[in-house]
């Protein structure tokens, strides 16, 4: 049985997500994926298993991708956040990684696809064409439950020949 | 002329949203909503002593605690038997909150309200229940044996038992030349969909009404059930399937404990209360299924064909039979596949154990069937020496004696009759595909390099789009929309694309005009689910019905207004006009403003359609007898039976000599579903079955102790595939239309999971040359069974000695 004080105390985490900073007041055991959706609001980002498994709830601290519902919201303060919402192009339409998605019928019922789109968006940064099977090797961390995975490597492979048609490849 | 969307490979309409992170599941919707966690039992089997809250009542945020004893009425009753059938003498199913005693770990014992979910857990923590507790049953053996019992008032945990025969199958088997006895076990594997289940409930005391969102496959039924237990009108019940993550089949089981629970709580509390479960959880208190024994006897002339087939199969329904025996049933039905069978006769017992409930998870009972039958024909093909290929061909259903009567009942309470199929054709397209001639030189060159690779295959037949029936609405809007309902829900299937290709096809509109929803009982309140492969040939074809209902509309009134004879006229791009004469024409938006006439008004447009603005007949009422105002149709689809769709798989493997590991070198596909939609969305559908079936004869399996324990009750130790598992899936189609619907159209959902055991089963067989009969395999089965082997053989050559 853990023992919680009767008022928990809370702290102020702010974070700069997708280019803006949000900010509230939450308990230190509030997880980064519960700070997002229900503190933030940002539902976009999704938990599927609460273990690190799955990768729904992947997101980017400062570009590098992690499991939101391993970390707490405290252990941020002060960090850039994106999550999937901030995956779109600069006009706000569907980004590369996001418009692959919608090319190759990369997802079905789309409870996994945020985490696989701020995956395969890090991924991109550090290999901006990746061979076949360095796509599945990429996403390989992600459980997907609909699609069998082909169209989502085929997503990655589009989605590296849009970012370099449109010249967002990594500096 | 508009461009033909049925059966084009569009991109999908939702897909957009979704991509933006703007989906909406349930765990998105109400902030602010109490929430729940519940004391789930620890124990497979025991009586609940006692119940103490009280360390829990100090937890801050606490709003209330509550047992089974607080439930009223009919709350408090037993959950309800969804599918009752006569053979299942026993069923049984649980109480929203366990009553006096527990039947698996993970059922519920106490639901916890507080101001979130974290404060919940503390207050769970803090409630102490004590157990007398009782032997546990687990596994098959042990629930046909007997011994102990599950529930004392069903005797040898035997929930049902059926028999059903066409000939007499024991006399055909031993009178013929051959006969082959097989054992053969499929363990138990879960859905397991990336979003849990999940329920969101407001009562509003002002309109005296309730709005329910939850995570199912049966919205329509849920609202049913939530308004008979909680004694409401049907009508002061809404429920709201918002955008699902994955069902699989899982979410067709109604009403989960969790779906009455939370809408009481909100309608006792007056404000909005949620759950959303976890994936431990979802492990231990939803439902798993495929678990079972069977007992095979085939006799074969020397051709290869069935005589006679006799099998009897033992059935792990866990602790309780919400669903019914509807598992069982179609292992025994479809368990034929595309054979004739000769004689058949199939007899099945459905037995209990302290293990989470059984029900439908994608291809419900076949994978079981089509493994057994597949395992069968591969037998008859070593026992005579024959190609596995050639067994098949010589058993298969002819296309020209298509429709075909099994003689037996199906799922739906209907004939087994398949409708139509062209079974050689497929084989040959798979085998060509494959490369199934050129195989034994790639044997022989891989055996060159000390590799060691199997060919495998196998087919299935699978019932569809079952019954009763499926509605739809469609509406053509003022501004020239065009708004499409139907009350089956959706879980990653596509329908707002797939139901707005059929409507722009029937109406002649762009498909850019039509929106969607599906699953929202504020916006049609008759359906029956999502399930069986039967969303896109019911709904479909019931949209269609609707969609045709309201261009007949729209041609009548259209005609009026051009003086033209409706026959005369055509809808092109949203536009009716005449035939080869463009210029006449009305655009559907304004024939929409016609058809409801008017005394107010709103905008430029509907002043077209008010009472001063056109001469009429002053004798005829504006709305003429038999008809009604709006450019809108309901229609409904319902089959006389299941339209039948058909498959078959092959494999190629390469199994490590040393380690045993299984490797998936080729996967190919040969699918026929009758008319299609959209072949990206069907090809979709297979990969992702396709991945399913894999995971389940490699991967996936549930671990259950002695004690009733699931010992691998996360997705770090219960195995799904991740792309590196799942091999490139190579497919090709066969289009054979349903004769059944107007669409031609047979269902694709399940499709790509049944054969994958199977045709798994028989590749490794191929490469080790000795028996497979359990599913699923890991590499450290396979070399046991390697060792078995080789112990086995040289025993043999000791006798020889």
């Amino acid at each position: 049985m853990t023992d919680i004080p009767a008022d928990e105390p809370l702290h102020e985490v702010t974070v700069v997500v997708n280019g803006v900073p949000r900010a509230a007041a939450v308990p230190a055991r509030r997880l980064l994926s519960d700070f997002l959706r229900h503190d933030l609001g940002l539902t976009g980002t999704h938990v599927g298993c609460e273990h690190g498994v799955c990768g729904a709830c992947t997101v980017l601290v400062d570009g590098r991708p992690i499991r939101s519902c391993l970390q707490f919201a405290v252990m941020h303060d002060g960090a850039q956040v994106t999550t999937v919402e901030g995956c779109s192009s600069g006009d706000g339409g569907l980004g590369p990684v996001q418009q692959a998605f919608r090319d190759c019928h990369g997802l079905q019922c789309g409870f996994c696809t945020p985490g696989f789109v701020t995956t395969i968006t890090a991924y991109l940064d550090e290999n901006p064409q990746p061979s076949e099977d360095e796509a599945r090797e990429a996403i390989a961390g992600n459980l997907c439950r609909c699609t069998g995975y082909q169209n989502i490597v085929a997503s990655v492979l589009r989605a590296a020949e849009l970012r370099g048609s449109t010249g967002e490849v990594a500096q | 002329m508009t461009t033909r969307m049925l059966g084009a490979p569009i991109t999908r309409r939702e897909d957009p949203r979704l991509l933006a992170g703007q989906g909406r599941y349930v765990d998105d919707i109400g902030a602010g909503a109490l929430e729940v966690a519940f004391v789930r039992s620890p124990h497979a089997h025991a009586r609940i002593v006692d119940i103490d809250v009280t360390d829990a009542l100090d937890v801050q945020g606490l709003v209330a605690i509550y047992t089974h004893e607080d439930l009223p009425g009919r709350v408090g009753e037993p959950l309800p038997l969804l599918i009752p059938h006569p053979a299942l003498t026993h069923g049984r199913t649980p109480c929203a909150l366990a009553k006096d005693e527990v039947n698996h770990v993970g059922e519920p014992i106490v639901m916890v309200v507080a101001t979130s979910r974290y404060l919940a857990e503390d207050a769970c923590d803090r409630i102490r229940v004590s157990f007398d507790f009782d032997p546990p049953v687990v596994g098959i053996e042990n629930a046909r044996d007997g011994a102990q019992l599950v529930h004392d008032d069903v005797p040898g945990n035997v929930a049902a038992h059926l028999v059903q025969e066409v000939g007499d199958a024991a006399a055909a088997i031993d009178a013929a030349p051959n006969v082959v006895e097989l054992d053969l076990d499929i363990e138990r594997s879960a859905s397991m969909p990336m979003e849990g289940k999940g329920v969101w409930a407001r009562w509003d005391s002002d309109d005296r009404s309730l709005r329910v969102y939850t995570s199912t496959q049966a919205s329509t039924s849920v609202r049913a059930a939530v308004a008979a237990k909680l004694g409401l009108e049907a009508d002061r019940v809404e429920v709201v399937a918002p955008d699902v993550g994955g069902g699989f089949g899982v979410k067709i089981v109604h009403p989960w404990p969790e779906e009455i629970l939370i809408p009481w709580a909100a309608l006792t509390l007056g404000q909005p209360v949620k759950w959303t479960e976890d994936r431990r959880e979802h492990f231990v208190s939803s439902a798993h299924e495929r678990g079972q024994l069977h007992k095979v006897r085939a006799g074969f002339d020397d051709d290869g064909r069935l005589l006679g087939l006799d099998v009897t199969f033992w059935h792990d329904n866990g602790a309780y039979t919400p669903y019914g025996i509807i598992v069982p049933i179609i292992t025994s039905t479809q368990l034929l596949g595309p054979y004739k069978p000769g004689a058949y006769r199939v007899e099945f017992f459905s037995l209990y154990t302290n293990t989470v409930p059984v029900t439908p998870y994608r291809g419900a009972g076949r994978p079981q069937g089509c493994f057994t039958m597949e395992r069968t024909m591969d037998a008859i093909a070593q026992h005579l020496g024959l190609d596995r290929t050639v067994v098949r061909e010589r058993n298969f259903i002819q296309p020209a004696e298509m429709p075909f009567d099994h003689g037996l009942t199906f799922q739906d309470g209907r004939p087994l009759i398949y409708d139509s199929g062209d079974y050689p054709a497929s084989l040959e397209k798979l085998k060509k595909l494959v490369g199934w001639d050129e195989f034994e030189q790639y044997r022989t060159a891989a055996r060159a390099e000390g590799r060691r690779v199997g060919i495998g295959l196998a087919c299935y037949v699978e019932g569809t789009g079952v019954g009763p029936y499926e509605g739809g609405f469609v509406k053509v809007e003022t501004d020239g929309g065009v708004v499409v309902a139907t009350g089956l829900t959706t879980q990653g299937q596509g329908h707002q694309t797939a139901f707005a290709q059929v409507v722009a096809d029937e109406l002649g509109v762009p498909i850019d005009k039509v929106t969607v929803t599906t699953g929202d009982t504020r916006r049609f309140k008759y359906a029956v689910g999502t399930f069986a492969s039967r969303a896109a040939v019911m709904s479909g074809n019931a949209i269609a019905v609707a969609a045709r209902q309201v261009r007949e509309k729209a041609l009548r009134v259209a005609g009026e207004a051009l003086e033209a004879d409706p026959r005369d006229l055509e809808i092109v791009d949203g536009v009716v006009q005449v035939k080869g004469a463009p210029g006449s024409s009305v655009p559907l938006a304004t024939v929409a403003v016609l058809s409801n006439p008017l005394r107010y008004a709103f905008d430029e447009e509907t002043q077209r359609a008010t009472q001063f603005a056109s001469p009429a007949d002053p004798d005829r009422p504006p709305v003429a007898e038999g008809d009604s105002p709006g450019l809108e149709g309901t229609g409904y689809y319902s089959p006389p039976r299941s339209t039948f769709a058909n498959g078959m798989h092959a494999v190629i493997v390469e199994t490590d000599p040393d380690t045993a590991e299984i490797t998936v070198l080729r996967y190919c596909v040969v699918h026929d579903c009758g008319t299609l939609i959209n072949p990206r969305i069907v090809e979709g559908q297979i990969h992702g079955g396709v991945a399913q079936g894999v995971g389940g004869a490699l991967y996936e399996r549930m671990v259950y102790d002695d004690a009733g324990q699931l010992l691998n009750a996360s997705f770090m130790d219960f195995l799904m595939p991740y792309s590196t598992e799942v091999p490139a899936v190579e497919t090709d189609h066969l289009e054979t239309p349903s004769p059944l619907n107007p669409l031609g159209i047979k269902g694709a959902g399940e499709a790509g999971v049944i054969p994958g055991s199977a045709a798994l089963a028989s590749a490794i067989e191929d490469a080790e040359g000795f028996r497979i009969t359990r599913m699923p395999i890991s590499p450290s089965e396979l070399h046991h069974l390697r060792v078995q082997h080789e112990l086995a053989s040289s025993a043999e050559k000791g006798l020889e000695a």
